[in-house]
């Protein structure tokens, strides 16, 4: 039974696919509940990172409490906000598992996403009592009456008395505060029980060390309690507990029902992973809440400095970013072209993508980065299996049996109309299909089974504009396959440049191969000598193209005396220079490394 | 050495190639060389090697002007007074003047012999016009003329380039200065360029007639002293050496830059702020450069480079008080394993593959 202080909390989150207006709902809930003055909001609070804030996306969780009268009771709402991208549906899963609810918000305009669904039957898997909220209700192309319907059909909630509401605007904010009290479940749990508090995010704090924010599922935990965490087994003593107004104000417990943070002098967040489960050390829980696991990299690829002396201040921003980021895995390794870096893991191109963008950003490096790649299994002929994180590990074709690679439950929800160009999509991606729904007259739901390695390339952009904008993509992992591969590698100036080799499916190669060639020749800017470009699979040249020589590179003025203006344009092209990387004689730009990835 | 610059900042019309500071409204004429006339008279310096008057189109100016110009500097007394003049803004008068002023060399922008080319370029007189004032000054005493010329120009084929070098050669001026044309940003070739309606030699074909002109030059009597730059000996620009030898210069008027003891200064562009900043405050700097010491020694390369004698070794050590080697060892060892400078004497210079390649070699020595 809820003890009475329980009835008045409400811990929910709220899903919805990109752009369906999340982030600008949870805006309004924090301003129409005082939670902050009209002065502190800013858009979009809870996306806190520049990058967040620029791409529109979540990446962290954030979690914020927010106090709601009702005209007769004083509720406490805890919004908890997750990342809406599939390459962090783990930490979704996490933010769920702390929510008795969830507000499903849907764009009448746009109707249902593969997100949408990906994210709503998670939530349904962990019990979460699912309130549909339709947004964007004052656009003119809104068809809310429509999209009620499809949500009832499709995932069968109840839509007859769902929200119709503009957070745009703040049409309904009311309505949804209603919706939260009425039908979201308030959390149980046994205040006096042994301590279970799940951690659903974690960050690092320079002077707080680890924060962890928690869902304390049961028990009590404050300041001086000795707390173990059940799956590390390390044992910390609680420097301070608190809850979010949205920023950390400290208060004297957390009980079971609560959301809050949790800190204890923790050193690194691997200590303190997503998905544990807090308890007390000298009253230990029995068994830890479930459903932990640590993320597991989908993703690799070489991060290398442009510049080697910058090697040591890479692995300090690595070690600094892996201290908030327990998906990143980083390990030394070395190239013959790009010189020493390191293999970095990665949920998926997204992550990577945030990761290399940080790393420039936030610590001013300037990076080459080698083109990602999945986790290939090799069969040897002597039964030994490798895990192939880098084409330039390859065994010889001699010693291979075979190969397998990773496969992706891929699901597309698109209009009808662009059916056939998805299809023809997922045909040249290697795709199988598997079947194909409508979830009205006019948008269909295809599944296909897509090797991971055509998706984290371009897939996602391809289907954007063949569809218009208009299809949406999910995907998990469905294991692994095998396949025809082989190792393609790029030859300059005749020498093999293994940070541009690929593992790719042995019916592309040739295509690929070539597509390469010419982008290089494109990219590759003309040196003192001719290079020669080829790609080439074992010892057999496939394709060959040439930059031809640098004849002339003069800018002989006289400026009347104006050294500054010449020297300015010496400077833009030594910067120019900078950002090239030496391979053998020749000098390669850094994009070279990602753009060979780009080729059709 | 030291020199100064006096810029004017107006012409008759923008040539379609030119991004220099001038323009073509006149009407601030008078206001601006009473201003510049300011900045003069306030000058600490009065010894100068070399006068340097360049724009826009000096010889612009009305002859009233022009002479309260010539008479501000008269007492500097250089060894070396360069005018820039355009044909259809010269006459006999106008040349007069300079003579009687003690102007002893005039630098005479052609550019091509070719009225259709001249044309092209935007170019406000044609060939005929500048024989008039070629043979004017000649017959008036000047001893010291330069021709400018451009190559690779629109539509100009590598005969007709050749044949207005031919045409120049025999008038046996002392001095041909020869710019492969470069498409700058805001000037009406750029735009016609970015719209691929601009046609250029290839790289190839321009190389080649750079080269030819250059033997073309050097079996008449000119040798090449700079990327760009011929003379009959003994009539190498001065004043120009002294911006490739690091020696120190003062330039006055709008936009005009100057290098005083290891600083680099330049004055407000727009030609109003400079008349309304000099009357009002005595100057017209806008940007003050200090230079650090290696900036300073990789201006020394990249400026000495230009010239066909390179830089001097002990020359950079007594100024810097450091061995070359010691500083671009690495650099240097590099670009002479390319081919693209080489070491004469005490002295390391570009190649002939260093001139064409140039850029390569001056980025070498930035950080």
């Amino acid at each position: 039974m809820p003890s009475d202080r329980q009835k008045k909390i409400r811990n929910f989150c709220i899903i919805a696919h990109i752009d369906h207006g999340k982030s600008t709902l949870a805006d309004r809930l924090i301003e129409k509940t005082g939670t902050l003055t009209q002065r502190e909001m800013e858009e979009q609070v809870l996306d806190t990172m520049e990058l967040e804030k620029e791409r529109g996306i979540t990446i962290k969780a954030q979690a914020v409490r927010l106090i709601h009268n009702d005209g007769n009771d004083e509720y406490i709402l805890n919004l908890i906000d997750t990342p809406g991208h599939v390459d962090f549906n783990y930490e979704v899963s996490r933010s769920l598992a702390a929510c008795e609810g969830a507000i499903l918000v849907v764009d009448a305009t746009q109707g249902i996403q593969a997100q949408t669904l990906a994210n709503c039957y998670l939530a349904l898997e962990h019990d979460l009592e699912i309130v549909p909220v339709i947004n964007k209700i004052d656009l003119p192309s809104a068809r809310p009456e429509e999209i009620k319907k499809e949500i009832e059909d499709v995932i069968g909630l109840d839509c007859s008395d769902a929200p119709l509401i503009s957070a745009k605007v703040g049409l309904g904010i009311e309505d949804v505060l209603k919706a939260i009290v009425e039908k979201i479940p308030c959390p149980n749990g046994d205040e006096d029980a042994p301590l279970r508090a799940l951690i659903f995010d974690s960050y690092y704090d320079p002077y707080k060390g680890v924060v962890c924010y928690v869902r304390v599922k049961e028990g009590t935990i404050k300041k001086g309690t000795k707390i173990k965490l059940m799956m590390s087994g390390k044992e910390y003593e609680v420097t301070e507990v608190g809850i979010f107004r949205p920023s950390f104000m400290e208060v004297d417990k957390l009980q079971a029902g609560d959301v809050g943070y949790v800190t204890a002098s923790i050193k690194n967040v691997r200590d303190a992973r997503v998905g544990d489960t807090i308890t007390e050390a000298e009253r230990p829980a029995t068994e830890p809440l479930p459903g932990y696991r640590p993320a597991i990299p989908m993703v690799y690829s070489g991060i290398y400095p442009a510049d080697s002396s910058d090697y040591n201040d890479l692995k300090d921003a690595l070690e600094k970013l892996q201290l908030n980021d327990a998906a990143l895995t980083f390990e030394p390794e070395t190239s013959v072209a790009l010189g020493f870096g390191f293999r970095c893991g990665f949920l998926g191109l997204l992550h990577m993508e945030i990761i290399q963008e940080r790393l420039e950003r936030e610590y001013n490096l300037n990076l080459v980065t080698t083109a990602p790649s999945v986790i290939y299994k090799i069969i040897k002929t002597n039964g030994e299996i490798i895990e192939l994180t880098n084409p330039t590990n390859m065994p010889p074709t001699t010693e291979i049996s075979y190969m397998e690679e990773p496969i992706v439950n891929a699901s597309i929800i698109c209009p009808s109309d662009y059916v056939g160009a998805v299809m023809e999509l997922c045909q040249e991606k290697r795709g199988i299909f598997k079947n194909m729904e409508y979830l009205e007259t006019t948008r269909v739901m295809l599944h296909y089974e897509i090797p991971l390695n055509e998706i984290i390339y371009d897939f996602f952009d391809a289907l954007k504009s063949r569809t218009k904008g208009y299809a949406s993509l999910d995907y998990e992992l469905a294991g692994y396959k095998r396949s025809e591969l082989v190792k393609l590698d790029i030859l300059l100036n005749g020498d093999p440049v293994d940070a541009l080799s690929q593992i790719v499916p042995k019916e592309k190669a040739y295509q690929k191969g070539r597509a390469i060639a010419e982008k290089l020749k494109e990219i590759i800017p003309r040196q003192l000598f001719e290079i020669p470009i080829q790609a080439a699979i074992g010892s057999k040249v496939i394709a060959r193209e040439t930059v031809k020589a640098l004849r002339k590179d003069v800018l002989a003025k006289c400026y009347g005396g104006d050294i500054s203006r010449k020297k300015k344009l010496l400077e833009k092209q030594k910067e120019g220079k900078k950002r090239m990387k030496q391979i053998g004689t020749v000098e390669v730009p850094q994009e070279a490394f990602m753009a060979v990835l780009k080729v059709e | 050495m030291k020199g100064l610059y006096i810029h004017i900042p107006f012409c008759k019309s923008k040539c379609y190639y030119c991004d220099f500071n001038s323009i073509v409204n006149t009407e601030y004429q008078d206001e601006y060389i009473e201003a510049l006339i300011r900045e003069i008279n306030l000058l600490e310096e009065k010894n100068f090697d070399t006068i340097f008057i360049g724009g826009g189109t000096p010889t612009i100016l009305s002859i009233k002007n022009l002479e309260k110009l010539l008479r501000t500097v008269k007492e500097f007394t250089p060894k070396e007074f360069t005018i820039e003049a355009n044909p259809g803004t010269l006459n006999l008068e106008k040349l007069n003047m300079l003579k009687k002023y003690g102007v002893n060399r005039l630098s005479i922008g052609l550019q091509s012999t070719d009225n259709k080319v001249l044309k092209k370029l935007g170019r406000i007189h044609t060939y005929e016009q500048f024989l008039i004032n070629f043979k004017d000054a000649k017959s008036l005493g000047f001893k010291n003329i330069n021709v400018d010329l451009m190559f690779n120009l629109p539509d100009q084929n590598v005969n007709e380039f050749i044949e207005t070098l031919l045409n120049v050669i025999k008038l046996e001026p002392q001095h041909i200065s020869c710019y492969s044309l470069i498409i700058e940003e805001d000037t009406r070739f750029y735009n016609l360029y970015q719209n691929d309606e601009l046609n250029l030699l290839d790289e190839e074909e321009e190389r080649l007639l750079y080269h030819t002109m250059i033997n073309l030059l050097k079996e008449n009597g000119y040798n090449q002293y700079e990327i760009s730059n011929f003379a009959k000996i003994g009539y190498e620009c001065r004043h120009n050496i002294i911006y490739w030898s690091d020696d120190e210069y003062i330039g006055v008027g709008a936009g005009a830059h100057s290098y005083i003891n290891g600083i680099r200064y330049s004055n407000v562009k727009d030609i109003k702020k400079y008349i309304y900043n000099i009357k009002n405050y005595g100057n017209a700097i806008e940007e003050k450069n200090i230079l650090t010491k290696e900036e300073h020694m990789a201006e020394f390369m990249f400026l000495g480079l230009r010239m066909n004698c390179g830089i001097n070794i002990n020359k950079f050590k007594s100024k810097f008080n450091e061995d070359v080697m010691q500083v671009y060892g690495n650099e240097i060892l590099d670009l002479i394993d390319k081919g693209l400078i080489e070491k004469y004497g005490e002295n390391i210079r570009l190649t002939e593959k260093g001139r064409d390649l140039s850029n390569l070699v001056f980025v070498s020595f930035l950080k």
